[in-house]
């Protein structure tokens, strides 16, 4: 809502209070205002003019050669290029030494040979918008009325010197849609009276009944139809002031009896629509639902295919109306109307709002329908309205009321008590001030003790539960007056769940290991919604998605941190490491919520390691991003728990893939990035993971226990194993931990050779194992003993021997 | 005898001092002062001495040894340290040269906005409480005062998956849930931070995916002067203590009275700037006193109970905080962003 300072001033005391100051104090009591702008700001010397002469330029043919009186001195010649430039008009003309937006000055100049004294001006060099502009001076030079007196200053005369607030309004707000709401909470804030106009169009004989007729047959939507008939009328430009006003609210003119319908609507709040009467084609208005595919032709030329859902105004059969959004063309007041039919109407919100969201349509009037209009100004706005005709358009009103009225409003009646607002508020105020508040605000009160019941207006709609009065009272009373305190009572300890700690010990450990967290959306096509998903599950998918790349909810991470490395490595960033930890969503049956599963994922490319100077460089394999996995396993616990196991999984590198066991349940997987995936997204090798972390984090371990350091030294025996190529060392370091029994406390691989010196299909694989007894120092029989059965179950389970 | 000692000594005495280094001054150890050396072969003919010329004779010869072995130890410590020198000086390296770089990620910029403002409410007594992202329209909407229909419901237009499911759009059903799951037993005191999901075209100010982070406290005195008190504690820990609060009217279904939190604008500090648009102060969040149906609804009786909420975006916040121009860069991942959030601060 654009709010005129100078405008405002018409229903409001705003001596010694300057727009600035208005705009502060409005904002921290009720409304905030988004933005204050001078109209005149860096504009001076523009003056009324009276072009005395006009003819052609000598040596242009697009330029006129024109005399102006400006009110001072002697006529000055003036060189304009409007097409529209006259004799006898009254123009705004900027006079030598004048400035215009953007710092523009003018100056004596000649233009082909001629003296020009200063330039007449366009309303949008002046620093209007063109579309808000009225139509006729568009594309040329402004007229003012032939009665504007030459010589003032042409920036008051179209109310420049103006300040529009902006109000940002909240949807409780909608009283604020209206001059007359916003002097009501200025005169609150202000403590101030509000000055409210008051309306007595005279009426003729003639009695408006014999002309119209009005039904509603959709009572609900409809609640109040006034009607009234103007006869007469001679349609033509509003004056100056009027065109001013409405282009400061950002509506631009029309003609005097449209602008007074706009006028009125930024006045009241009340949406008005002007019928001409002569093309209506009966004598009858009928509000009812529209028919299925029913056709409107409304006012911007469009046809609109209408349902049941939308509410017309009809005259007995045809829609003339789109009730509440837009006329329809059929019945357009024209240059050449002579009769109108004005309505004035109480719709409720809903059938305008689907109307207006069905078509597109969002114009002033629907926008304060949506919202709620009071229904107490239907009749004084159409009396304003018909007043403000016949002052600018003349003719007569005719007589009579018509109207269909099934309106059932009542003021609300709220009541609160003084220990409630304090203690809602934490003040501690006294039963007169609340009084002096509802007072500023023109409510009325009634106190019974304690308790204060209030009689809320009905422009006031938002107001209905005690509630709401506190509110009122708070922020007049002003938030910055209110204590400042914290709460009392039980204290409550504030702490983070096992989970959450735990999972930021995840995210700093992922850190730690030298990857950044991502975060990606969850939102993604129903291609990748699937890719890397680690159950099958048909992915959730949203009713009306604004794209396909953004349709479906992940079941994996991976694909977005996919497109995070490919992003990267097109922009020069060749080694990227990010994990994200996030929910992927299973669906569940129809009805139910999907299931939310937190999962930890990372993707690896390009080097790992890099010290160029010492010439050490590493890129990204399978056993790094492994490492990783392992030491988070060991971080949380749960190392004795981990296992993988070899696997094949869509989008993974078949050898070079495994999934990962927590406890013997596979909870994700590791590998590399498959070669045709890594190719289709322009990726060199990477390596990926993805795993349940809820499972992780849920885990049972065991408490930690200390265990004594051993006071017997350890022996360690290395053994080189020949074995065939495809033996997984995982598999015979578990029949060596098993054959091991108690005294072999570890095993590791220490070496790995697969060259030429073995025949094709073998490897060789060395282990180191570490036997230690806690109660004694071993001796070579005791090791021998177990040592022997390791070898034996080796070759015995792997055909593995010793190397020679 | 005598005499060869003597000129032992000096022979002796001259090698070493002309030692070049520790393995020539062993070799000359050996050779004077060893089993088979000349002093040792001198000696074997002392059976030939006297009974009185014995003595003398042995401790001339330990004289000699001592004078000899004395100055090996000193010609020894003196090459030892030459030694010493000669491989530091061998050792020297260029320190100016870079390390080895140590692997480091960081946490994502909006982790570090809510967990610190986790934490700070955690040191208030609050516990941190999460909810699903697909709810139910039921918890996004309705038990939060929007009924269906209520013109509020189009500030958010929504992911809808059914009629009665969708994405949610505020982490503000984690408050009915939890208040829900109280049984309408006080205090509740929690902040919820998580995603949300509005049909917004991703563009520099606008995101379909964003992250919000509420609190909520519910028990039997809470007043609006808590609501300001507590966030005026949140805003100068986590904007500096030199910043002032103010809050503003405003509208949420789900709050009433309802507010909005600015803060002074630290660029300008209060006179106005393009940051503030000329106004001095800073938009961060939204508050307000529940909403007695939001209370009911959660099965709270409103008469007894009441509470504040209050509500911010870390983006926003991160955006201000650290001059990020463009919500995008926050879902993009640009590895070179990222990076510039490793510092702790």
């Amino acid at each position: 809502m654009l709010v005129s300072y100078k405008w405002l001033q018409e229903y409001i005391d705003l001596a010694g209070i300057s727009a600035e100051e208005l705009a502060e104090k409005i904002t921290k009591s009720g409304i905030e205002v988004e933005g204050v702008e001078k109209l005149n700001e860096g504009l001076k010397g523009v003056v009324v003019g009276h072009v005395l002469e006009c003819e052609k330029h000598p040596n242009a043919e697009k330029l006129n050669k024109t005399l102006v009186d400006i009110g001072s001195g002697e006529p000055v010649q003036i060189i304009c290029g409007a097409p529209n430039v006259g004799k006898g008009q009254k123009v705004a003309v900027a006079t030598v030494g004048a400035v215009l937006p953007g710092n523009f000055k003018i100056k004596k100049a000649k233009l082909r040979g001629e003296e020009s004294n200063g330039m007449i001006c366009s309303l949008q060099e002046l620093g209007i918008e063109g579309k808000l502009a009225p139509k006729e001076y568009a594309e040329g030079i402004y007229n003012f009325s032939s009665d504007t007196e030459v010589g003032q200053d042409a920036l008051e005369v179209l109310n420049r010197d103006d300040v529009i607030l902006e109000l940002g309004l909240t949807p409780n707000r909608a009283d604020a849609m209206s001059m007359l709401g916003v002097a009501y909470e200025v005169g609150a804030i202000l403590g101030k009276e509000v000055k409210i106009p008051n309306p007595q169009p005279k009426t003729s004989s003639e009695q408006a009944s014999d002309y119209i007729k009005v039904t509603v047959e959709a009572k609900e939507d409809n609640p109040l139809y006034v009607a009234k008939i103007i006869k007469n009328v001679k349609i033509g430009p509003s004056p100056v002031w009027l065109q001013t006003r409405l282009m400061s609210a950002g509506i631009r003119p029309h003609n005097n009896v449209v602008d007074v319908t706009n006028f009125i609507l930024l006045e009241y709040g009340q949406p008005l629509h002007a019928f001409d009467y002569d093309k209506l084609g009966s004598k009858e208005i009928l509000v009812r639902r529209a028919g299925n595919g029913e056709v409107i032709e409304t006012l911007d030329d469009v046809k609109r295919t209408l349902t049941p859902d939308h509410l017309v105004i009809t005259n007995g059969t045809e829609p003339v109306a789109l009730a509440g959004v837009m006329g329809g063309a059929n019945s357009e007041v024209s240059s050449d109307t002579t009769t109108i039919l004005l309505e004035s109407a109480y719709f409720t919100g809903g059938a305008i709002r689907k109307a207006s969201k069905d078509h597109g349509l969002r114009s002033e009037a629907s926008s304060r329908y949506e919202k709620g209009v009071d229904p107490e100004r239907v009749r004084p706005a159409a009396e304003r309205a018909v007043e403000l005709m016949v002052e600018l358009a003349g003719g007569e009103v005719l007589g009579g009321i018509v109207e269909a009225d099934a309106l059932d409003v009542k003021p609300a009646v709220v009541s609160t008590t003084l220990g409630k607002i304090n203690k809602i508020l934490g003040t501690t105020l006294e039963m007169n001030e609340v009084k002096d508040i509802f007072a500023r605000l023109k409510f009325a009160t009634s106190v019974d003790n304690e308790t204060i019941t209030v009689t809320v207006p009905t422009r006031r709609g938002d107001i209905t539960i005690e509630e709401d009065l506190i509110e009122e009272v708070g922020r007049l009373y002003g938030y910055d007056n209110l204590p400042t305190t914290l709460p009392e009572g039980p204290s409550t300890p504030g702490h983070l769940s096992n989970y959450q700690k735990k999972r930021r010990l995840v995210r700093h450990f992922m850190e730690g290991a030298g990857l950044f967290q991502a975060v990606t959306y969850s939102l993604t096509s129903a291609e990748k919604a699937t890719q890397y998903a680690l159950e099958k599950y048909e992915p959730v998918e949203l009713a009306m998605p604004m794209s396909e790349d953004r349709s479906h909810l992940r079941l994996s991470i991976v694909p977005e941190l996919l497109e995070v490395l490919k992003y990267n490595n097109a922009r020069q960033n060749d080694s990227v490491a990010v994990y994200e930890t996030g929910a992927v969503f299973l669906k569940n049956s129809d009805g139910e919520l999907p299931e939310e599963r937190e999962h930890l994922a990372a993707a690896i490319t390009g080097l790992w390691e890099s010290h160029p100077w010492q010439g050490e460089k590493k890129a990204v394999d399978f056993f790094v991003l492994k490492g990783i996995v392992e030491g988070l396993f060991a971080k949380l616990g749960l190392e004795s728990q981990l296992g993988f196991q070899k696997a094949e999984l869509d989008g993974l590198h078949p050898g070079r893939t495994a999934e990962i066991f927590l406890n013997g349940d596979v909870i994700g997987f590791i590998g590399q990035v498959h070669p045709t995936m890594q190719k289709t997204l322009d990726l060199k090798e990477t390596y990926v993971f993805e795993l349940s972390l809820k499972s992780l984090l849920e885990a049972e371990t065991a408490p930690l226990q200390y265990t004594a350091i051993p006071r017997f030294p350890s022996i360690t025996r290395d053994i080189a194993l020949v074995v065939d190529k495809k033996k997984a060392a995982g598999d015979l370091e578990k029949i060596i931990s098993e054959a091991g029994g108690s005294l072999l406390k570890e095993v590791s691989v220490f070496d790995l050779y697969e060259g030429e010196k073995m025949e094709h299909d073998k490897k060789s694989l060395a282990f180191s194992l570490k036997y230690f007894d806690p109660e004694k120092t071993l001796t070579d029989e005791d090791i021998a003993k177990v040592h022997n059965k390791v070898l034996a179950k080796l070759e015995e389970k792997a055909g593995a021997v010793l190397r020679g | 005898m005598q005499d060869r000692l003597k000129e032992l000594q000096i022979e002796a005495l001259e090698k070493v001092a002309a030692a070049a280094d520790l393995k020539e001054l062993n070799d000359i150890r050996v050779s004077y002062l060893g089993k088979k050396g000349p002093i040792t072969e001198v000696l074997k003919g002392m059976g030939k001495l006297s009974a009185e010329e014995r003595p003398k004779m042995g401790a001339l010869a330990n004289e000699v040894r001592d004078a000899i072995s004395g100055q090996m130890e000193g010609k020894q410590k003196e090459l030892e340290e030459a030694a010493v020198q000669k491989q530091l000086a061998a050792e020297e390296m260029d320190v100016t040269l870079p390390g080895r770089p140590v692997k480091m990620g960081s946490h994502h910029p909006l982790t570090s906005i809510i967990e610190e403002i986790e934490d700070l409410f955690i040191g208030m007594g609050y516990t941190v409480e999460e909810g699903p992202e697909v709810e139910k329209d039921y918890y996004n909407f309705e038990a939060l005062n929007l009924p269906k229909g209520h013109p509020a419901r189009d500030m958010q237009d929504s992911f809808y998956i059914t009629e009665e499911t969708l994405l949610r759009t505020h982490t503000s059903p984690v408050q009915a849930r939890t208040m829900e799951k109280h049984q309408g037993k006080g205090p509740v005191k929690i902040i919820c931070p998580g995603k949300v999901y509005r049909r917004d075209n991703d563009d520099a100010t606008h995101s379909h995916q964003f992250m919000q982070i509420e609190g909520l406290v519910v028990d039997e005195n809470i007043r609006m002067s808590d609501l300001k008190g507590t966030l005026e504690v949140f805003a100068k820990k986590l904007f500096g203590e030199d910043r002032e609060i103010r809050l503003r009217p405003s509208f949420f279904p789900f709050t009433e009275p309802s507010v909005e939190m600015d803060i002074s604008c630290k660029i300008c500090g209060g006179s106005g700037c393009s940051v503030c648009k000329g106004t001095g102060w800073i938009e961060i969040l939204g508050a307000g006193m529940v909403h007695p149906n939001v209370l009911e609804m959660a099965g709270y009786d409103s008469k007894k109970y009441t509470g504040f909420a209050f509500g911010m975006g870390p983006e926003r916040i991160a955006m201000l905080k650290y001059g990020v121009d463009d919500i995008r860069h926050f879902y993009t991942n640009d590895v070179r962003f990222l990076k510039q959030f490793s510092v702790e601060e």
